[in-house]
């Protein structure tokens, strides 16, 4: 630490006051910013939140509207003719003809089907891959067994490897085994494990005392029923993050699904947006309809996240780097 | 970053009548048992994929046929290959700009939280639009940006500005798209920075304020350098993303207008699954993945280098 005073001295703050904030005792760092310091990094806060959230809030407020008053009343903060005619074009209520004259596409999408393939898909998905990977993390972490660390090298090492650069190969190799446009072909590469499931779970499991583990070996448990009666109960939290984490890329899935997906009996949502927002009319698309879609698609994902929001928030950071 | 193992020190006396098997072994038999699901997953979808796309770069291969051995040829087209090139560009400039902004925006959005607020609200917000899908981003911006009916064209008109073909102009389509990554982005890289800065010790501020340093001062000498090594590792996460962007821009643009947006992802996946030349495809993924090696190395190695004792 240098001893030089700052070139720009803060507005001094009378000492004999104390700072308001004061009164709260919060933990964080107690440098007195000057009072402006901390107006201004409010401000500069809730702007940031401004902009984060309105997208969310324009979308809503779009599929809401009717297209031929949208293009009248572009800049209202409130949907522009108050509509719920987007929604029924996405959930398929209307005829071909009532369609067109809202300015939709006319085609049909399988709006339901393909929220029921989203829900397949990423159910199987989270389950598979957080069983087997809390497997994988017990035996890395609760073991001792020669070559331990240098094979969880290995499996982590695929960290590094770019998705697409396994996902042409891995095409082929569903493809060799008939499970194109299957909900197999959609689940398998992500079903097993993935090194990011590995790695967070075994930091929780590393951190489980060996004590519990040793008294149930005394009383005659074996290693399968330690796993399943002590060390998953004793991680159910960690292991419901990462089953939300899971289950949220899964839904967010676009490369992969895009690549062995393309059938209707198997398409998931995020593609069928993709489509969607190609199928609509060029000279004018159908934005109200567009915005429902999009909503509807985010919206599980986003009742998720305010459910859980603590959880994953918490998630958030460095697992084990102290 | 200490690698911490869970063996514990090993008691040699008194071991618990559990030592059925010979103490070289450890619990090797009951560890392979575990390992059987990963095993299966690791091998047949990482492990054999990347040595088969290390072999289908060197073949003439269009999945119809079976591959045919071709050597080199794949990667001495890939030079003289100007898309190669111009997705090579488009990307780096992509990465550029998007991991420029972020990391400033999100280092900003850090301190404020740490600094004004522990609120769980605050930072789930800036969390969601992580957690959204690019798909529902990229359409929801795709309606804002439009040419005629974008609430930003539409506010850019009321201030006298020119409304402007956000994806139709080449000069704009690339900037614009790195700008919705980093609003999508950065509340999730400010959370990782932010327990960062949660690990540096309030000691260290309340010296450097007795010191007389106040808060700009702080934050240049005190919090950046500490922030360092959580920077780089952050870094390496959110470069090796960036690298591989591709929904915004199928959505979006699609490569278009005239190529300005045709990153390297989306070069590869029409190669391959548009002009299923899977072997040219491959050769561009090896070349794409030693690019992230070689730029993760390097930035691991900067982190080593610039070490601080955080603790």
């Amino acid at each position: 630490m240098s001893t030089t005073t700052a070139p720009t001295a803060p507005p001094p703050t009378p000492p004999s006051t104390p700072a308001s904030a004061e009164v709260h005792r919060r933990p964080a760092p107690r440098s007195r910013w000057p009072r402006w310091g901390t107006v201004l990094g409010w401000v500069t806060m809730i702007v940031i939140l401004l902009i984060t959230l309105f997208p969310f809030y324009w979308m809503l407020r779009t599929a809401f509207s009717t297209n031929s008053e949208l293009a009248a009343q572009a800049a209202n903060l409130a949907p522009a003719g108050f509509t719920l005619d987007a929604f029924r074009r996405v959930f398929g209520l209307t005829t071909v003809e009532e369609s067109l004259a809202q300015g939709g596409a006319g085609g049909q999408i399988n709006f339901w089907l393909y929220l029921r393939n989203s829900v397949i898909m990423s159910t199987a998905i989270t389950v598979g891959q957080v069983f087997f990977s809390a497997m994988a993390a017990y035996a890395f972490a609760r073991l001792r067994w020669p070559g331990r660390d240098v094979v969880f090298a290995i499996f982590l090492s695929a960290l590094m490897v770019p998705g697409i650069f396994t996902a042409i190969p891995n095409f082929v190799l569903i493809k060799e085994l008939g499970l194109l446009n299957t909900f197999p072909g959609l689940v398998l590469p992500t079903f097993f494990m993935t090194p990011f499931a590995i790695f967070f779970l075994r930091q929780f499991f590393l951190g489980i005392p060996r004590e519990i583990e040793e008294a149930a070996m005394i009383d005659g448990a074996s290693r399968a029923r330690l796993f399943l009666r002590i060390i998953l109960p004793m991680s159910s939290a960690p292991i419901a993050t990462l089953a939300v984490l899971t289950y949220i890329q899964a839904w967010n899935e676009y490369f992969w699904p895009l690549l062995v997906g393309q059938e209707d009996n198997v398409r998931v949502l995020t593609v069928a947006l993709g489509i969607f927002r190609s199928q609509t009319p060029q000279g004018g698309p159908d934005w109200a309809g567009l915005m429902a879609a999009t909503l509807v698609a985010a919206l599980p994902i986003v009742l998720l996240f305010v459910a859980l929001g603590r959880r994953i928030v918490n998630s958030i950071g460095f697992t084990g780097i102290k | 970053m200490a690698v911490i193992t869970g063996a514990a020190p090993v008691a040699a006396q008194g071991r618990s009548s559990g030592s059925r098997r010979p103490r070289r072994y450890g619990d090797l038999r009951s560890a392979l048992i575990f390992l059987i699901p990963a095993t299966i997953g690791f091998v047949t979808f990482y492990l054999v994929p990347a040595v088969r796309g290390a072999w289908f770069s060197l073949t003439e291969y269009s999945v119809l046929t079976p591959p045919v051995y071709v050597g080199l040829d794949n990667y001495e087209r890939m030079v003289q290959d100007p898309l190669f090139w111009n997705a090579m560009k488009v990307t780096t400039y992509y990465v550029l700009m998007n991991i420029g902004l972020q990391t400033v925006l999100a280092i900003a959005i850090a301190v404020l939280m740490q600094r004004l607020t522990r609120s769980t609200i605050i930072r789930g917000a800036v969390l969601l639009p992580y957690f959204v899908a690019n798909v529902v981003v990229a359409l929801a911006w795709f309606f804002m940006l439009d040419f005629q009916m974008g609430i930003v064209n539409v506010l850019l008109d009321r201030i006298g500005m020119e409304p402007q073909a956000f994806f139709g102009d080449p000069a704009l389509g690339l900037p614009t798209i790195a700008l919705i990554n980093v609003w999508r982005h950065m509340g999730y890289t400010a959370l990782l920075i932010f327990a960062g800065l949660q690990m540096i010790d309030r000691q260290v501020y309340e010296a450097a304020e007795i010191d007389g340093a106040g808060p700009w001062r702080q934050f240049w000498s005190v919090t950046l350098p500490l922030l360092r090594p959580v920077l780089a590792l952050v870094l390496v996460v959110t470069v090796t993303g960036s690298f591989q962007i591709f929904d915004t821009v199928a959505v979006t643009t699609d490569g278009g207008p005239i190529d300005a947006t045709r990153v390297v992802y989306l070069y590869i996946y029409t190669l391959a699954f548009g002009q299923l030349d899977f072997g040219y495809a491959s050769a561009i993924s090896v070349v794409l993945f030693l690019v992230l090696l070689g730029v993760a190395l390097l930035q691991l190695r900067l982190m080593r280098a610039n070490d601080s004792d955080t603790n």
